[in-house]
């Protein structure tokens, strides 16, 4: 249903300039997961996980390849039913809700692998994003590809055309139509080179900081994504390792050696 | 990625020649029996020769405990199950569908009625030669199609099937003066040896004119229970294991050195073997060969019984087949009495029986008639082993 | 010559249907990559109610309206009720579902209508144009500008729907990135429902032209459509309304030429060999690009 936007996103024109929001520090998570147990047959990819993910703020997931990190982010957007848990969105909890319903109620999940949808094109791709709100002003598709310039230029061609980069622009530019709260990052960094990570990361601090965006980034990436979150989580077969902030687990040399391969 | 998206299955419900979760193409015999057997797979041919045995001796109280109409009937049951009993193999084996067995089963029995067309006045050729030709013909023809349906895959294959399964009958008109036409070839029915005669009579008394329909109920029944012997063998042989392998495994396959294509190749002209044979029986049994016989609804009804009886089971392809032809008349007789319809009209019900129970069986259980049925005793067996072991 | 033109005027006209008839099939394709089978049954079922609505009184087109109108509900239960709970599984198990549905439609129909053929009145006279003096072009009638036109109507309607409504992008999206659709809040369910049902009614329009062409209705009138349907389809690519459209013309053309010049009991291997040479040759149909298409 249609949640109160956070003002700071009606902010027309340039996002860069707007306060930003974060400043507020509320205790209550945006997105909160508890106790989350996800099973593929006999194998358990989730065993009781639980993270707060808040307003403002990025929360790195990391582990190594099979930690269960694309199952969570799956999990929390209902594309796959955990057996046990919950995930409360405002305290609402959504567990059972079906993934249509997310982007209603202000979460947007771009997944792993740069979910364009190949066969449209690149304007189409963003249309699509907005669908569900109705009649979209045109200045809003402006204001994406004001932040991405790289895909204005190609908005016509199919977006099969795009580049690994693009295509992650065009991913989170489309996202953003959704005007979420909450984002699921999954692995944006995957083959892409590093300049271009650490400009997808810049861009993704500065709409955090600018729209009060809460951001669930899932990485493999350690090193990178920690650079720029607030909170990092570690998870290894489908537990949570050690949750704190993201600096003084970057700082953590044994940690880091066990769990985040840097 | 793409990892599975089907949470929560029983771990461990169902050996490892059941599949835990019944797809089409899932319920093949086991390739590797228990215990025992595996290493000695004389027993399982002398398994199949004694139920080969047992078979017969059925077979021969059955016809000579029913009536000269069931004995037709039998007869029929017989040539369709052989059908069947190749598209079987082709389906649950090496997981290729085909709706071209009837236009297969056609150029079987068209062999066998030029070889025995009435008229010819010549004396006719031995009629284990006419099988053995007609086999051949189809034979040939199904290496041509197999050669094609090899790099097929899905509605791809099933679509140039169907294709098969329109245009074979057409060549039927086309070429009217040697195939007859619309009207088709009438068969010369077989002799049938004094011996019969007089074994028969020994048996059941019957005697006089209904001798010949019971003779070639028997030829039929015969090329029923040798060619189950035979596709059961080759079932439960390394050939089996290697289509199954081509089947569910293409990868792991090809990396051992197994040529995905010819397998299916050979595939498809094991199973156009057995359709030609039903075929030929075909065109003894009905003694005509017409275009009308073979309209893609005898491959969809093929599919149907192959379906229904569980892919990869002969036992289920042989029930499937006796459904073709003890259904029909029973809901003719209902639509005649109960809904007052013309036979023909009537007759139309038994599809849409078939067509409901193709869905039904997909939707609720794709394992059929007999898989369904193992699958339920493999999972108590497991249960019962579980609860056994914990018991301790 | 006058039978060569003859002979690509009556190809064009078949070749229409059989475009529309491929287009429900790449329509539902498409979206679930699902070859709909029972398309060819659906269409004669849907035919069938309009003839009882000719045979209860009212005019042609008011039974093609009811035509098209069944077609939408009857693909949408369809898909609803049978096609749901297969798609997204084997691909043996959906074409088993839909060909299960054709046999039993084709059944219920002539379970309720009977076997036998029946006249079919077409909307236009049948006589050809006489072109000039003494030559009269058999296969330029006002019955097939009407078939050629109803067919072109119907495609450029739904490259509009398609091209530039809401739904169309969301049915375009459902059908080429499901999950990140569904992502994206659209409503992908719904969308494949309306895949089926907008399948089905261009199914019934087709039913309804070629009746009209050959004259008559039967229960199993729609077989060799449904072959000819999908040998264009393929033809075309299987991913693609305009090649449907294409593989549609081009397979008449060739039809028509094999029926003039050889017989018409060779259609249907024709179209066999056409459909086995396309696929060895040319797997991704005749217009395939490089781009991200499954093979």
């Amino acid at each position: 249903m249609a949640e109160p936007h956070g003002s700071t996103a009606s902010g027309q024109g340039a996002p860069a300039g707007a306060g930003t929001g974060g400043g507020t520090a509320t205790a209550s998570a945006l997105l909160e997961v508890q106790g989350l147990t996800t099973s593929y047959g006999p194998v358990r990819a989730l065993d009781g996980v639980s993270l707060r993910a808040e307003a403002g703020r990025i929360t790195a997931v990391l582990g190594a390849n099979g930690a269960g990190k694309t199952t969570l982010l799956r999990t929390i957007s209902g594309l796959v039913r955990p057996t046990s848990g919950q995930v409360l969105l405002d305290g609402q909890d959504i567990t059972r809700a079906p993934v249509e319903a997310m982007v209603h109620k202000g979460m947007a999940h771009v997944p792993e692998g740069r979910g364009v949808i190949a066969e449209l094109t690149v304007d189409e791709n963003l249309r699509v994003g907005s669908l569900f709100r109705g009649k979209v002003g045109r200045e809003e598709f402006d204001r994406v590809y004001d932040l991405f310039p790289r895909i204005a230029e190609r908005r016509e061609n199919p977006a099969h055309t795009l580049s690994g980069g693009e295509r992650q622009m065009l991913v989170i530019g489309r996202a953003l139509l959704a005007r979420p709260r909450v984002l699921l990052l999954d692995e944006p960094s995957l083959g892409l080179a590093p300049r271009i990570v650490a400009q997808i990361f810049g861009l993704v601090r500065q709409l955090v900081d600018s729209e009060n965006l809460s951001v669930l980034l899932v990485e493999q990436n350690a090193r990178s994504a920690l650079s720029v979150a607030d909170t990092g989580v570690v998870l290894n077969l489908g537990r949570v390792v050690v949750t704190d902030d993201a600096r003084t687990l970057a700082a953590d040399e044994d940690l880091r050696h066990a769990y985040l391969g840097f | 990625m793409s990892e599975t998206q089907t949470p929560t299955g029983e771990p461990g419900a169902a050996s490892d020649d059941a599949p835990s979760t019944a797809t089409a193409a899932a319920n093949a015999s086991p390739a590797r029996a228990t215990g025992r057997r595996s290493f000695l797979p004389r027993l399982t041919l002398l398994r199949h020769l004694l139920i080969l045995v047992v078979g017969a001796a059925l077979a021969v109280l059955l016809l000579e405990s029913t009536e000269l109409n069931t004995n037709i009937k039998l007869g029929n049951v017989a040539y369709l199950a052989v059908a069947a009993g190749g598209l079987t193999l082709l389906t649950g084996l090496s997981g290729q569908i085909s709706l071209g067995h009837g236009a297969l089963m056609a150029v079987g029995a068209y062999t066998t009625a030029l070889m025995l067309d009435v008229e010819r006045g010549d004396e006719p050729p031995s009629l284990f030669l006419v099988f053995l030709a007609a086999i051949a013909a189809t034979t040939v023809v199904g290496a041509l199609v197999g050669v094609a349906a090899a790099r097929l895959h899905g509605p791809y294959l099933a679509g140039a099937t169907l294709a098969l399964a329109v245009g074979i009958p057409g060549l039927a008109l086309y070429f009217s003066d040697t195939l007859g036409g619309e009207q088709g070839i009438t068969v010369r029915p077989p002799e049938r040896p004094e011996w019969f005669d007089n074994a028969v009579e020994q048996l059941s008394g019957a005697s006089g004119r209904g001798l010949n329909d019971k003779w070639v109920a028997y030829i039929a029944v015969a090329c029923l229970l040798v060619t189950y012997f035979f596709l059961a063998n080759l079932m439960r042989s390394r050939m089996g294991r290697t289509w199954r392998a081509v089947r569910d495994q293409e990868v792991a396959a090809e990396l051992a050195g197994i040529s995905l294509g010819s397998w299916r190749v050979l595939a498809f002209v094991v199973s156009a073997a057995a359709a030609g044979l039903a075929g030929a029986v075909l065109a003894i049994v009905v003694q005509l060969a017409a275009p009308g016989s073979f309209l893609p609804v005898l491959s969809l009804s093929l599919l149907t019984a192959v379906v229904i009886g569980g892919l990869g089971s002969l036992t289920g392809a042989l029930l499937g087949s006796a459904l073709l032809v003890f259904l029909p008349p029973w809901l003719i007789d209902i639509g005649r009495d109960v809904f007052d319809m013309e036979e023909a009209q009537a007759s139309q019900a038994s599809f849409v029986v078939y067509g409901l129970l193709l869905v039904v069986t997909m939707l609720f259980a794709p394992a059929g008639l007999v898989g369904t049925v193992r699958l339920a005793l493999l999972r108590r067996r497991a249960a019962r082993a579980t609860a056994a072991a914990g018991g301790r | 010559m006058e039978q060569f033109l003859s002979l690509t005027l009556g190809g064009v006209v078949s070749g229409s249907v059989y475009a529309a008839f491929a287009l429900a099939l790449v329509l539902i394709w498409r979206s679930t990559r699902i070859v709909n089978f029972a398309q060819g049954s659906m269409a004669a079922a849907t035919t069938f109610i309009a003839v009882a609505v000719i045979d209860a009184g009212g005019s042609y087109w008011l039974a093609l309206v009811v035509a098209l109108l069944s077609g939408l509900v009857m693909g949408a239960l369809i898909e609803r009720v049978v096609i749901r709970p297969v798609e997204g599984g084997p691909e043996l198990n959906a074409v088993i579902v839909t060909l299960g549905l054709f046999v039993a439609i084709q059944g219920i129909v002539a379970l309720v209508a009977g076997v036998d053929e029946r006249a079919f009145v077409p909307p236009f006279s049948k006589v050809g144009y006489e072109v000039r003096e003494g030559f009269t072009l058999l296969s330029l009638s006002p019955n097939s500008i009407w078939t050629v036109a109803a067919v072109l109507v119907t495609m450029l309607a739904l490259t509009a729907l398609f091209r530039f409504t809401r739904v169309g992008l969301a049915m375009r999206a459902s059908a080429f990135g499901q999950e990140v659709a569904r992502l994206l809040g659209v409503r992908v369910g719904r969308m494949l429902t309306l895949g089926w049902a907008l399948a089905a009614a261009v199914g019934a329009l087709a039913g309804m032209l070629i009746a009209g062409d050959v004259s008559f209705v039967g229960p199993t009138f729609m077989d060799t459509l449904i072959v000819f349907g999908f040998v264009a389809a393929v033809l075309g690519g299987l991913d693609s309304p305009i090649g449907a459209v294409v593989g549609g013309l081009l397979l008449g053309l060739a039809l028509n030429y094999v029926r003039g010049y050889l017989d018409d009991s060779l259609l249907g291997m024709a179209s066999l060999v056409i459909l086995v040479v396309v696929l060895l040759v040319r797997p991704g149909g005749l217009f395939s690009t490089t781009a991200a298409r499954r093979a």
